[in-house]
């Protein structure tokens, strides 16, 4: 097992935590935020944002690359038709089921195990995507 | 009415404040557990330059299994290793929630295993073909200052919004 796996495991584990602990690994939440009944969600990304923000847009600024190795280099996708014909899938299924990718996998460790569904369900969803659109 | 005389009515008229109407389980948890998440991201890509994300895990970890070109691209074999440790780390740090300051202990949904299914089905194929999720475009899309990521996650959002109202309004609970 190299560095850099274990730097995403222990990673993983404190991203993992942090969206239990705010309430993301319930669909009810998630979904209490999308039906407007509660606004923290925004509040969540907001500071996860903002966190991320100072490690790739300052931290950089005072090291000069990645500790292990490797280069920084912020996170930019090319904008297209399938960017925002994506989304509006993907804002369906959220606000039909209150689960991301993110979520889900946050869910079934705290032991919500109907999310098997959705998360058998989202390997399909990304199989048919890359087999009949990619 | 203006958005003051709003707020102003809901304070003193029904006793309530407007952040406790705006947030009714308090800011707290949701601010205090963003930063956590934030904190997770941001020592990955000190350490290593990578992108903490998700969606991107389910092509990566079909590439194992299918012969099909699209998941046999180079980007996918390079990291679809990191990617892995990095879910089953999320399911035990979320586990390890549960299992110690977790007022819930482990816990179930009511949501109906068919939301969970056709709705995963959409967040699977919605988040590959946009190239991002709540994580990709949300966290590490916009703390990146991209424009494609901002356009991505107000279209998730809004359209979110308008199916979880839509459903509700249908009688679908919760």
């Amino acid at each position: 097992m190299n560095s850099r796996n274990v730097v995403l495991f222990v990673g993983g584990l404190v991203f993992g935590f942090g969206l239990a602990y705010g309430g993301m690994s319930k669909p009810e939440i998630v979904l209490s935020f999308l039906q407007l009944r509660d606004y923290g969600l925004l509040l969540l990304m907001g500071a996860a944002m903002a966190t991320t923000f100072v490690a790739i847009n300052i931290v950089p600024r005072f090291v000069e690359k990645p500790v292990l190795g490797g280069e920084f280099k912020p996170r930019t996708r090319t904008f297209n038709r399938n960017t925002i014909v994506g989304a509006v899938i993907f804002g369906v299924g959220w606000g039909m089921s209150g689960q991301c990718p993110g979520s889900a996998l946050a869910s079934l460790g705290t032991g919500n195990l109907p999310v098997l569904f959705g998360i058998a369900a989202m390997f399909v969803g990304a199989y048919v995507m890359g087999r009949f659109f990619g | 009415m203006t958005n003051c005389e709003f707020i102003f009515k809901i304070r003193f008229l029904h006793g309530r404040s407007a952040r406790s109407i705006m947030f009714p389980l308090g800011i707290y948890p949701y601010l205090v557990g963003g930063l956590i998440i934030g904190v997770g991201v941001a020592f990955v890509y000190v350490l290593t330059g990578l992108h903490a994300t998700q969606s991107s895990f389910f092509s990566t970890t079909i590439s194992y299994f299918s012969r099909i070109p699209y998941f046999q691209r180079k980007t996918y074999l390079e990291s679809r290793d990191w990617r892995l440790f990095f879910a089953v780390g999320v399911i035990l740090g979320a586990m390890i929630y549960a299992v110690t300051i977790s007022p819930d202990g482990f816990w179930t949904t009511s949501v109906q295993w068919w939301r969970l299914l056709v709705g995963g089905f959409l967040v699977g194929f919605g988040t590959r073909l946009s190239s991002g999720c709540t994580s990709g475009h949300g966290i590490s899309g916009l703390a990146s200052l991209s424009t494609t990521s901002l356009y991505a996650v107000v279209t998730f959002i809004v359209v979110g919004v308008i199916t979880a109202n839509v459903m509700q309004l249908m009688g679908v609970a919760p």
